[in-house]
């Protein structure tokens, strides 16, 4: 037996979900796309029944992935039942999907959800009138309360085994000659009633699968002249179903009084998306989010705790952390602690193999594993925005930023995510509606400056001018990567991503209090594909490098200079000489960590620092007093200032990780999209690291130039101003 | 007296006339319950301007100005 789970987004179709499968549900992704797909078995009948969940839909038009997957899927498929779960709170709009979905042969259950949050506000649905109006068994659950979910299978488990006939609103609607002769085309075939409604929208999807009846339904609709709606089809179906929703259905719910007052929601939204706090209040949210997640001084106690009072592993020393950064310090302890007992136990065997399995194998595995606290924690978060129905409002608040730049606010939130690590970024762009949004969004992803870069720029900043400017270079590479952002963004909305603007017409779901159990519950689900694939994409890669880095082209273990690595960062260093780190002495040394940053950003810094004979760890341990006058400090000013910020930009904007690469693959589902992003980013390094250095070089060349430039613009604009002017007085005459 | 819910002000009240909008668009609204003889609240603006929030059918949409202008109303 196999059910299919349909239903609104915002209708508790989730949280049914988790109480009908529990632990059994796998989620995946559809075939093709990214969207999710998740079943799983309810065990508690005579039979084992899987259950499939639809994406969440408002309608079966042939627009929406989400809805071309799950109408193909119910047609191809025929489950043996389909639940409908339906948001009381909101029946008309929920109810439309129903007409659409009780035209199908499938027999149909209607789960009514959200019943106490009805009658809270006093009203009441008449179930038992419902039920006879629509046809089809109707169940009171609370999804939430796991209520009413036994009788809800018992009674699909029973009407599965009956046969069922579509049925359509408009068989009583004014086109109902025109809807039977359609009808009478399909001659009792399979679904014959959903087919003929889709005929008569003229949906695309229909009329490529049967050209030869959409002929024949082209005349007859020519015979009748609907002029009230232009013979706009679509538009007369969609309004006789919600007015067969308005007079049968919706009169089974009893308002208890006329809502005029504000609900409790509607408070809630004065408040967040209020014209002048709402934005404010949006960033110290996000604020806080992230503080949660990366901070090392919780709530900035560090300042209330007097210096050296206490040192205590994972929590902190003389300030706590974040949750976000005790879970990084507790795997961190683990993995370290299991590296050193690898190591100990591999002492006696050669060299090269605890080498290969201690810094290639599992450094490469624990790096991996190292990122996923943070990014669990951020996700967790995030999910109870999402839940709580804010999620939205932000959309709503960003999108006017937004849209000047070919994006919706709904990609506000996957960017944002990208300043602390750029896989769960673009992972979540995959809640972006259009696809060619999603494809923008995840091309941007680089640039907006990860955490696993903060040590380049630190590093960086505290030793060139004696640290002085510090802070101004570190601010000065975020802003860097944001305007490389919107000129990108801008740059692609004219080019290889032109189209007409995503339409932006988004519900605001009711707020209501995050199921702590409901965001939890497939947080790790949501990571695991990430974990495996970066797990083998990274560990792999770092053996790689490792192996690079250790042995000559003799396959003798040498110091990194005169590794493999060493030899290919000489040859490849001339590629580097246009944008100003490639030459000199240590040339080939800033290219190598710029190629190992390709891997891992926090390899950049510790391959400077193999470089400059200092441990990889120290140098990102130590402080940038400390590292004043050490060798990386003279290897790093050894080159010249703008070819130092180059060697940044060159970072900041070059592909992020293979981790990022690895999502990336994921999302984009196309080899040849994952190329064009590579390459993108590639390209978009290369030109403004190339620009840095030879404006920073020739700075006085650059300005002449730019004063030409500026006067023969100037020149030819008066020239055209006279020339018009003559053609005036030469028109006049 | 019709104009566009583009044009409608916070708290106003009308009923949708016509949907003008083409393809995608003019689907999707309708799909959201934008049909003729839907009433429609106008709620408020974001706080940059744009999108507008609005109560159909019991519940809170958002949608932009540009795809407000193609929704015609009777105040």
């Amino acid at each position: 037996m196999k059910f299919a789970l349909a239903g609104n987004p915002n209708s508790g179709k989730t949280t049914l979900f988790n109480a009908l499968t529990g632990s059994t549900a796998h989620v995946g992704n559809w075939p093709g796309v990214t969207v999710d797909k998740k079943d799983g078995y309810y065990k508690k009948l005579s039979e084992k029944v899987q259950i499939v969940d639809l994406p969440g839909i408002y309608s079966l038009s042939p627009y929406t992935p989400e809805e071309v997957i799950s109408r193909n899927y119910i047609l191809e498929e025929m489950p043996d039942a389909i639940i409908n779960i339906v948001d009381a709170t909101n029946l008309e709009r929920n109810l439309y999907l129903t007409t659409q979905l009780l035209e199908i042969d499938v027999p149909v259950i209607v789960a009514l959800n959200m019943m106490d949050a009805l009658e809270r506000n006093g009203d009441s649905i008449d179930i038992e009138r419902l039920e006879k109006k629509i046809g089809v068994p109707v169940v009171l659950i609370s999804a939430l309360k796991g209520k009413g979910i036994k009788e809800l299978m018992e009674r699909a488990y029973a009407a599965a085994s009956v046969a069922r006939k579509g049925y359509s609103v408009l068989q009583n609607s004014k086109i109902k000659d025109m809807y039977a002769e359609i009808l009478s085309l399909y001659n009792e075939s399979d679904n014959a009633v959903f087919h003929t409604v889709k005929m008569l929208e003229a949906d695309e999807l229909e009329i490529a699968a049967n050209p030869s009846i959409a002929e024949r339904a082209a005349i007859i609709k020519s015979t009748i002249d609907n002029e009230e709606y232009d013979n706009d089809y679509e538009g007369i179906v969609a309004d006789a179903r919600y007015k067969y929703i308005t007079e049968h259905y919706s009169k089974a719910l009893k308002r208890s009084k006329s809502h005029t007052g504000d609900s409790r929601s509607d408070k809630i939204d004065k408040v967040l998306t209020h014209r002048f706090w709402g934005i404010p209040i949006f960033l110290l949210i996000m604020l806080a989010v992230f503080h949660f997640t990366f901070s090392e001084n919780l709530l900035m106690l560090a300042y209330l705790i007097p210096e050296g009072s206490f040192d205590i592993l994972i929590i902190g020393t003389d300030a706590i952390n974040s949750p976000g950064v005790m879970l990084f310090n507790l795997i961190d302890l683990g993995t370290s602690s299991l590296g050193e007992a690898v190591a100990a136990a591999l002492s006696s065997s050669p060299e090269w193999v605890s080498s290969l399995v201690v810094d290639g194998l599992l450094g490469g595995l624990f790096a991996v594993l190292s990122f996923i606290p943070q990014i669990m924690v951020l996700f967790f978060f995030l999910s109870l925005l999402e839940d709580s129905g804010y999620m939205a409002r932000v959309a709503f608040i960003m999108d006017r930023a937004f849209r000047r730049f070919g994006l919706s606010g709904k990609a506000f939130l996957p960017l944002l995510m990208c300043f602390g690590c750029a896989v769960p970024g673009i992972m979540a762009t995959r809640t972006l509606e259009n696809e060619k949004e999603r494809r923008m969004a995840i091309m941007l992803t680089p640039f907006m400056s990860c955490g696993a870069k903060m040590p380049i720029w630190a590093t960086f900043a505290g030793i060139m001018f004696a640290g002085a400017f510090a802070e101004v270079i570190v601010f000065g590479v975020y802003l860097l990567g944001i305007v490389v952002a919107i000129l990108s963004a801008m740059l692609l909305k004219k080019t290889a991503l032109r189209g007409e603007t995503p339409p932006f017409i988004m519900e605001l779901p009711t707020y209501h209090l995050p199921q702590l159990k409901n965001t939890g519950i497939h947080l790790w689900e949501k990571l695991k594909h990430y974990v495996i694939r970066a797990a083998t994409v990274i560990a792999g890669a770092v053996v790689i490098i490792w192996a690079l880095s250790t042995f000559s082209f003799g396959f003798r273990m040498v110091e990194p200079s005169d590794s493999m690595l060493g030899q290919i960062g000489r040859v490849l260093s001339w590629l580097f000489v246009p944008i100003g780190f490639g030459q000199g002495g240590s040339g080939w040394q800033f290219v190598v960590a710029a190629i190992t940053g390709l891997i891992a950003k926090e390899m950049v810094v510790a391959t400077m620092g193999v470089f400059s004979g200092m441990d990889g760890d120290a140098v990102l341990d130590a402080g940038a007093e400390d590292l004043q006058g050490s060798n990386l400090a003279n290897m790093i000013n050894g080159i010249s200032a703008p070819a130092a910020f180059s060697f940044m930009a060159f970072n900041l904007l070059s592909i992020p990780c293979m981790a990022a690469v690895a999502a990336a693959k994921g999302e984009l589902k196309s080899a040849k999209k994952l190329m064009a992003a590579l390459g993108f980013w590639m390209g978009a390094a290369y030109l403004v690291s190339a620009l840095i250095y030879w404006i920073g070089t020739y700075w006085w060349i650059s300005l002449i130039l730019v004063g030409l430039i500026g006067l023969m613009i100037g020149i030819s604009k008066i020239v055209k101003y006279n020339k018009l002017k003559l053609a005036k007085i030469k028109a006049n005459i | 007296m019709d104009k566009t819910l583009k044009e409608f002000i916070p708290n106003e009240r009308g009923t949708v006339k016509k949907v003008t909008a083409e393809g995608k668009i003019k689907r999707r609204l309708f799909d959201m319950g934008v049909t003729p003889g839907a009433e429609i609240i106008m709620r408020k603006a974001a706080p940059l301007g744009d999108p507008i929030e609005i109560t159909l059918r019991g519940y809170e949409l958002s949608l932009r100005r540009d795809e407000a202008a193609a929704v015609l109303m009777e105040v």
